[in-house]
């Protein structure tokens, strides 16, 4: 089966759960940037749950089926219309061989996953169907999705179950206003004064509109102040700046002292620039629904919190898989 | 050199060997990482070493934070013990210096340049009292560098000059990066060159092309037909100036499949090198041309 791309929407990629191994030679794991919702969807279409799927990010594309399938909308609330007809997200459903899926306007969100039962069926480039858009590896291509591309799709593996659905509790989405986002202090965060780090935690930030796969950027807090220091050997004379280091996934840097850069999925795997601390893992799933001016607070926890927080992010996916299961 | 150990959220160590970059916090670095990478410790998913410090990525259901701490702390300690000898490889970068299209790139983006009259490589040569664009390549070119990290984007090395502290290349980044570098540019920024592997942002100075690809994500380039990208931390750099004429033979080379680069073994000791620098460089680049 072929899937034709009349409309590529922003940013569409193919997506799975990743590529880890390679981050030592600059390659990211890359995969979805909410890896919940991307389970959620391939369990709904009776997938693998790291099967590949779309990521469709704010708008979404208009694709073409030459066989029928079986496909559910998650993560996003970005509304699938099968030949102009609303359908339900969070819910697998029929799409018969020659029928268009495209999609309503953005409601609440920021990236769709789009799974079709037997998967995105690219080839697999170091142990992942994932696109790495900057190294122009995986995915379709090692790009975003254009018109006139034809994606194959495996063949699925069980039998697609059509009209199945997640109940809200499961979809893992962010609870309220602002979005709180739990970060553990750490890595170079000696680097800025008491006061400044007072700030970073009780200011409200907003997410910029340079927020992608590589990396989410904030601004509207107070600018950090930085302790003095004689720059050492090879670090470079501005503050913020460190001897070129590795960057951990979720580490926040912040350039200047001015606007912290939380890095993703896609992350350069090091630079010069001094962190913060860390988004936890729990939370990194929530980053890639944040719409550019949504409110944002920094939470500070510590390690024992992070690891009760992957704990609970861990149950709800084993709530996912028994209630999808059954 | 004391290691400083902080967790970067639960899932990293991250471990800063010195503020300061030196060979010898490098070599550290390089030795614990390769020695946490034989131990096979479960629960370690990725280990990458830097200029002067290291990261772990773990799974924390597999392996406790603290345990893992623990074991990294006990290795740093044993690495202090440890001969400097590596064995690893030469290999020569052939480097077309002031040419036309990192020429064109910087013209674009003169207004985020520290000194917007003259060009990277006048502007390098001056900061550094090297005697013009010839003195500048002159002295970027002689002695060799160190793979000292990979990464930043897929396979791209930085790269630390083995020369004395007060003979090293410095020179700082734009004053805001560019949104374009040429594909296979020659870059500077602090103590650092790199090659960048792909076409896109950067803010690093830049100074020239090579025709040798070091990273090919379609596997099609004959020598990165095993692996995608070319460096690994450790290998040892030698640039080599070419002219137009030379450059354009080396991408027909490339393109025609028939591009041979340079790469010899090599072991190279720390200690030997540090008696006698020039010396050692010397021998080094032997190596490279067969005697």
């Amino acid at each position: 089966m072929v899937i034709k791309v009349l409309k590529p929407g922003l940013a569409t990629t193919v997506q799975d759960l990743g590529r880890p191994g390679y981050y030592h030679i600059g390659i990211p794991m890359s995969g979805g940037m909410d890896r919940h919702a991307l389970i959620a969807a391939n369990l709904l279409v009776g997938n693998p749950e790291g099967a590949a799927v779309l990521e469709a990010v704010f708008m979404g594309p208009e694709l073409e089926f030459s066989d029928d399938a079986v496909v559910a909308v998650t993560g996003a609330e970005l509304p699938p219309k099968l030949d102009g007809v609303l359908q339900e997200t969070w819910t697998s459903f029929k799409v018969k061989a020659g029928q268009k899926l495209s999609f309503d306007f953005l409601k609440k969100g920021a990236r769709a996953y789009i799974a079709v039962a037997g998967g995105i069926d690219v080839p697999v480039v170091l142990g992942s169907r994932s696109t790495y858009a900057l190294g122009a590896l995986g995915g379709f291509k090692g790009r975003k999705l254009e018109a006139g591309d034809e994606l194959p799709v495996g063949t699925a593996t069980a039998p697609p179950t059509e009209g199945r659905s997640i109940a809200a509790e499961l979809r893992g989405l962010p609870a309220g206003m602002p979005v709180e986002l739990r970060v553990m202090p750490g890595l170079y965060w000696h680097r800025i004064t008491e006061a400044a780090g007072i700030g970073f935690f009780s200011d409200t930030w907003k997410v910029a509109p340079e927020a992608d796969r590589i990396g989410y950027r904030f601004k509207g807090g107070k600018p950090l102040e930085f302790v003095p220091r004689e720059p050492p050997f090879g670090a470079g004379s501005d503050p913020s700046n460190i001897t070129d280091a590795c960057y951990p996934y979720g580490s926040i840097q912040v350039p200047g002292g001015t606007e912290p850069i939380v890095l993703h999925r896609d992350a350069v795997s090091g630079g010069g620039y001094f962190q913060v601390g860390a988004v936890i893992s729990a939370d990194m799933d929530l980053i890639g629904q944040l719409q550019p001016n949504t409110p944002v607070k920094f939470i500070k926890v510590d390690m024992d919190t992070a690891l009760a927080a992957r704990k609970e992010k861990a149950e709800l996916s084993a709530k996912l898989r028994s209630a999808l299961m059954a | 050199m004391q290691t400083r150990f902080s967790f970067g959220g639960d899932e990293h160590i991250f471990a800063e060997v010195d503020e300061a970059m030196s060979l010898e916090a490098f070599f550290k670095s390089l030795f614990i990482t390769n020695a946490v990478r034989e131990a096979r410790i479960k629960g370690v998913t990725e280990i990458c070493p830097a200029n002067a410090s290291y990261q772990v990525k773990f799974d924390p259901d597999v392996i406790k934070p603290d345990d893992l701490l623990a074991e990294l702390k006990r290795m740093d300690a044993a690495a202090d013990k440890s001969e400097p000898v590596i064995a690893t490889r030469i290999i020569e970068i052939p480097v077309l210096y002031n040419d036309p299209w990192t020429h064109e790139t910087l013209m674009r983006f003169r207004e985020r340049h520290q000194d917007p009259t003259a060009t990277d490589l006048e502007y390098s040569a001056r900061i550094n009292n090297l005697d013009g664009v010839d003195g500048f390549i002159k002295a970027h070119s002689s002695a060799p560098w160190f793979v000292s990290m990979v990464g930043f984007v897929a396979g791209l090395p930085f790269l630390y000059q083995m020369v004395e502290r007060q003979r090293q290349i410095q020179a700082p980044k734009y004053l805001r990066p560019r949104t374009d570098t040429p594909k296979l540019t020659i870059g500077h920024g602090g103590c650092f060159s790199c090659i960048y592997s792909v076409r896109g942002a950067g803010g690093y100075q830049m100074y020239g092309v090579t025709p040798m690809p070091i990273y090919d994500p379609n596997q099609t380039i004959s020598y990165l037909r095993d692996f995608m990208c070319l460096f690994k931390p450790g290998d040892i750099v030698k640039w080599k100036p070419i002219d137009r004429d030379a450059y354009d033979t080396a991408v027909a080379d490339v393109d025609a499949g028939r591009f041979a680069p340079v790469i010899r073994d090599v072991s190279f000791s720390l200690a030997e090198f540090n008696r006698d620098i020039d010396g050692y460089n010397r021998k080094l680049e032997g190596v490279l041309h067969g005697h």
